[in-house]
């Protein structure tokens, strides 16, 4: 790189530190309250079941409810979406439709829910729901483009409706891909569910959010523990059903 | 039974398949299209059952101007048109079964489809081609578990079923060891015969052309350059339909 790139490059990092307040002595600051925090977080307290179970019980049906949605919607747009069985113009309906789908983080979306059907679960799973459309479609669709031509050619010859083509001819060649989407799907959404709280939209997110602002840490520290617990709990039931499928 | 008037597609590449085809199968015999690859023999039949849509031309099926047909009429006129494939086109993650069952698609509805809910008379019939092709008591195997010469009986079987008034047939050994070859092109003539129907077959193996045909097309360039019987198949004549690249190339495999 030549010279006056690197001055510029440097220049631009002292500017971000300074813009951005960085210094050693608020740094410092900031540690010693993290210990602070820290140390009023021990021992965990998972003295309230009830709004712990509650929360991690409303998280997994949030996960659950908009991965089924999300997944049947999913099909219907990444059909739309692949380039060999749809005309042109229906094509740029579904890959506008899949952009759109991923132009959000998930909490400006749960933000628009939370707005239209106010706070609670609902707007978590329509939340994840639109999410899942975007990711799950455009996967499905490229795989819907590589599927091999032949077998649809001879559905196709045998007088077979376009419905028909669909189910007989490119249903098996992607179903094992559906089914493996559908499960990293529900592992990715179980994680996504515990944050969407945070927005109003729901799940254990909100029992988090609660317990930080009335700094009761101790029973923060539980509710992350317990996230930590369904995070890896969902990891190991999506990787015995993906190898189940194979 | 079909009748083909000048024939014609481009594709959107520039490349013209077929240039004004014309030819007649008024009787329940096989006839061979043979030519070099690229000679249009593949774009010929995709033509017939509109696979492909032809740019110009006429194709007449027992009357019917299959050119002009559309939606529901179209795949009726699909169905009457068995098609065997060289890569056999089987739908490999279905069974034998659903397979050959795919050719009665046209009789049933989507959402029978969806539940493989077939009419009885379709499954029976399933059955009974599957025992004609050699292949009974495979029905519940995978198509991906079987060998090539299984394969294409499956995809002999799946047009059969259909019923059709014709067998548009494309390469149908050209993936397949020569010992199978020849069962599987016996298998198709004679099939063909039983049922009472005629069979377009396209093939480039000569030798096996002159072992099954009578009547013979020579396409070269989308046109064609010899229609005739199987005894005026000289090597001039040959010669127009490979070129002169025929000659040195037999002359070399002897």
């Amino acid at each position: 790189m030549a010279p006056v790139a690197w001055a510029a490059a440097a220049a631009f990092l002292v500017w971000n530190v300074v813009s951005l307040e960085v210094n050693p002595e608020r740094i410092a600051r900031g540690l010693s309250r993290l210990g602070d925090v820290a140390g009023r977080a021990f021992p965990p307290d998972f003295h309230r079941t009830a709004l712990l179970v509650g929360g991690v019980l409303e998280s997994i049906e949030i996960a659950t409810l908009s991965t089924l949605l999300g997944v049947v919607l999913g099909i219907l747009v990444a059909v739309l979406a692949a380039r060999n069985v749809v005309p042109l113009p229906v094509y740029a309906a579904g890959r506008g439709t899949i952009t759109l789908g991923r132009t959000f983080h998930e909490l400006i979306v749960g933000i628009l829910f939370v707005k239209a059907v106010g706070f609670g679960p609902l707007a978590g799973v329509l939340t994840l729901t639109v999410n899942s459309v975007g990711f799950f479609s455009k996967l499905l669709a490229e795989q819907i483009e590589i599927i091999d031509r032949g077998q649809i050619e001879a559905v196709r010859a045998t007088g077979a409706s376009r419905a028909q083509v669909l189910i007989f001819g490119v249903l098996p060649q992607v179903l094992p891909r559906v089914i493996g989407l559908t499960i990293y799907q529900w592992d990715v959404h179980l994680r996504q569910s515990t944050i969407i709280g945070i927005v109003g939209a729901g799940g254990i997110g909100a029992t988090l959010l609660n317990a930080f602002s009335r700094y009761d840490y101790d029973f923060a520290l539980a509710i992350l523990l317990v996230i930590v617990g369904i995070v890896l709990v969902g990891e190991a039931v999506s990787a015995i059903a993906r190898r189940a499928v194979q | 039974m079909l009748e083909v008037r000048a024939l014609r597609k481009t594709y959107a590449t520039g490349d013209a398949a077929l240039r004004g085809v014309s030819f007649v199968i008024d009787r329940p015999e096989p006839v061979f299209v043979i030519g070099s690859s690229g000679a249009g023999k593949s774009t010929l039949l995709r033509c017939i059952n509109r696979l492909v849509e032809p740019d110009g031309g006429s194709v007449k099926l027992d009357g019917v101007e299959v050119t002009r047909l559309a939606g529901r009429a179209l795949r009726e006129a699909r169905r009457a048109m068995g098609m065997i494939f060289q890569e056999f086109n089987l739908v490999e993650r279905l069974t034998v079964m659903e397979n050959v069952l795919s050719g009665r698609l046209g009789s049933v509805s989507t959402w029978q489809a969806w539940r493989r809910r077939f009419p009885a008379d379709a499954v029976e019939a399933a059955f009974r081609t599957l025992a004609r092709v050699g292949l009974e008591g495979y029905e519940n195997k995978r198509a991906d578990a079987l060998s090539g010469g299984q394969r294409q009986r499956v995809g002999i079987a799946r047009a059969l079923v259909q019923r059709p008034k014709i067998l548009l047939v494309d390469e149908p050994t050209s993936s397949l060891d020569p010992i199978t070859s020849e069962a599987v092109m016996r298998l198709i003539v004679e099939l063909a015969a039983e049922d009472g129907i005629p069979a377009l077959v396209n093939i480039h193996d000569v030798p096996l052309a002159r072992a099954f045909a009578r009547r013979v097309i020579g396409l070269r360039g989308g046109d064609i350059v010899f229609e005739g019987d199987v005894v005026d198949l000289t090597g001039r004549v040959l010669e127009r339909i490979y070129g002169g690249s025929w000659a040195t190339a037999s002359e070399g495999a002897r």
